[in-house]
């Protein structure tokens, strides 16, 4: 992997009207960037290694999270069960939206709400701040009027989008969760009902037994596994929603190196996100950014578009 | 356990200028295994660093191996914390422009599939380090005397703190527990004085636990500075309050990533939820309460 000329152009992208350098974000959740920034100084930010930035998911009111224990890691994965620890939309604003804005990529903000108002008090208000780029909604939270995972279901799906729709001109990326029977009608819903573009998948629910206790080891009970382990499901529901609809799609799950990036695209996946690899190493998505340079060159593609297009054209086909 | 013609040159104090922690470099790297060495159950395994700063008592490294990490079972995947035990740099060779590369120290106990391929490595062979991470203990009050309690393994972060406090002369005991007199070998560690506690009594020891040692050395006005199991931990923390002295207590808790992404690390404080790899994982005292373990 060590062979190629370095290629700092060429990986130009476009998500959804968002004028990207290259076509690797981060899976929301896995990067804090103002930490990183405290722990690794400017480098952090002067060499960040996504071309778009995604803050973890805001919520309405604070929340502190899971009781510990989060995290049991498997074989090339991991089970977390962080449980969306924010500081709230008032103190994102005020605390973290002024520093989020010093990188010099475009901000994403994935926000959460338990209901459709919250969604909407929440689209609204991010989504009126100029420094924020486009929205992310994960839909993996339970609605708690309906009792129903709001991604889960394409009902909830669709009157969450009309809800939120009107409330900005901003582009809407929908987080796919993969605890789904068939994820398509989901995802078709989203886009009859205007979101911009899905990104997928988050991670799969999962749990670990503790093998002192013969209890659940998680503080919650139950959390969602990411990693390597989860990479070929990701890829076949990327295939799967590629195939069924037009919206430009953020792939991840497991993306450890530029092959695997450049296999989502061959998916039909129009950008990548690293995640539980950054935890690895800090900078993984930069060596994934220079790897997946490598590996066009190689196929013979002048551009990451060149790679999604012709995914497409032959899923579409299929 | 002679540093030879090495010098000291981590072990310095958190905040002690107001600059807080040194920086890790940002991304991983490649650093060279140049030593393990068995002590008792333990294994020390010193790299070789040619990049990183300084770090201070109390930091800690992710460190996983760059060849055999998630071999035939697939784990281990995500690289395993460690405190620093020690941390110096050799003269430059005669003629040499620039520092020789800094040796870092960790030791490790193989308890799953992580510490044992750490435990395994064979110098020549690389490991993967991110680091320095987190925040150090915190200099004593002035003209006050460091208490020193390490429990197991838990004694790693110890030797490098026990060491820059001797170097400035802060007056200081060292108390430790072990399982056993094997594993007290880790005592050795300590250039300074050490008072040892075995759980059966064995070595000569005193026949219990530290912390039966710290009800009888503790002094008004000492500075606490423990690391070990959360048990032992729990109960510095209950003397320390009874006791009314200042406590600094080096937690653990699996971590995914060292630098604040995860969120997974945190421990219950008076304050809600810290994640210990960037507000600690020294913790005050204080601020922990009941159940915080």
């Amino acid at each position: 992997m060590t062979v190629a000329p370095p290629r700092t152009t060429g990986l130009e992208v476009d998500l959804a009207g968002l004028q990207l350098a290259h076509p690797v974000l981060n899976a929301s959740g896995t990067w804090d960037a103002i930490a990183a920034i405290r722990t690794f100084g400017d480098p952090a930010r002067d060499q960040l290694p996504f071309a778009a930035f995604v803050s973890k998911t805001i919520t309405l009111a604070p929340r502190g999270g899971n009781a510990p224990p989060r995290l049991w890691e498997t074989p090339a994965g991991l089970i977390n069960s962080i449980g969306l620890p924010n500081k709230g939309l008032e103190g994102f604003l005020d605390r973290d939206l002024p520093e989020l804005a010093t990188l010099r990529v475009p901000l994403i903000v994935s926000v959460a709400g338990f209901s459709r108002e919250e969604f909407a008090t929440l689209v609204e208000a991010v989504g009126d701040r100029t420094e924020v780029a486009a929205l992310e909604l994960n839909v993996s939270c339970p609605n708690v009027k309906s009792g129903c995972v709001i991604g889960s279901e394409r009902g909830e799906m669709a009157a969450l989008m009309t809800s939120v729709r009107p409330l900005t001109s901003k582009p809407l990326i929908v987080k796919l969760t993969p605890n789904v029977s068939d994820v398509v009608p989901v995802a078709v819903a989203a886009e009859e009902a205007g979101a911009d573009a899905l990104s997928l998948i988050n991670t799969l629910r999962a749990t670990a037994i503790d093998p002192h206790g013969g209890k659940p080891w998680l503080g919650a009970g139950q959390g969602g596994l990411s990693g390597p382990a989860v990479r070929p499901v990701a890829l076949a529901l990327t295939a799967q929603v590629a195939a069924r609809t037009q919206l430009p799609i953020v792939g991840m799950g497991g993306i450890q190196d530029g092959r695997d990036a450049l296999d989502f695209m061959q998916a039909g996946a129009t950008c990548v996100a690293v995640g539980t690899e950054s935890f690895r190493d800090p900078a993984a998505a930069t060596r994934v950014r220079q790897e997946l340079a490598q590996q066009l060159h190689l196929h013979g593609m002048n551009s990451p578009a060149d790679a999604t297009t012709l995914a497409r054209q032959r899923l579409r086909s299929v | 356990m002679s540093v030879g013609s090495t010098t000291a040159v981590g072990g310095g104090s958190a905040g002690a200028e107001g600059g807080g922690a040194p920086r890790a470099p940002f991304g991983r790297r490649a650093c060279r295994v140049v030593a393990n060495e068995r002590i008792g159950p333990y294994d020390l395994v010193a790299l070789e660093d040619e990049t990183g700063p300084a770090p201070l008592a109390g930091q800690f490294y992710m460190l996983s191996s760059t060849a055999g990490w998630g071999g035939a079972s697939g784990r281990p995947h995500l690289g395993r914390a460690f405190s620093v035990c020690r941390a110096t740099r050799g003269d430059a060779p005669l003629g040499s422009f620039g520092a020789s590369p800094r040796r870092l120290e960790f030791l490790l106990e193989a308890i799953g599939p992580g510490t044992e391929r750490l435990g395994a490595l064979v110098p020549g062979e690389d490991a993967w380090v991110v680091g320095p991470l987190g925040i150090g203990f915190r200099d004593p009050a002035p003209g006050g005397r460091a208490l020193l309690v390490g429990g197991g393994i838990g004694v790693a972060p110890l030797v490098i703190w026990e060491e820059a406090l001797r170097a400035r002369g802060t007056p200081t005991s060292t108390l430790l527990g072990f399982r056993n007199t094997s594993f007290a070998e880790a005592a050795r560690l300590f250039g300074g004085e050490t008072a040892v506690a075995t759980d059966d009594g064995t070595g000569g020891c005193h026949h219990g636990f530290v912390t039966d040692l710290v009800q009888e050395r503790l002094a008004a006005g000492d500075e606490v500075y423990a690391c070990g199991p959360s048990a032992m931990l729990e109960a510095v923390r209950r003397i320390c309050a009874a006791r009314s002295v200042s406590g600094q207590l080096a937690l653990e808790a699996g971590m995914a990533c060292g630098f604040g992404a995860c969120f997974g690390c945190v421990v219950r404080t008076r304050h809600g939820y810290r994640r210990l790899c960037v507000d600690g994982p020294v913790v005050s005292a204080a601020d922990l309460g009941e159940g915080w373990e």
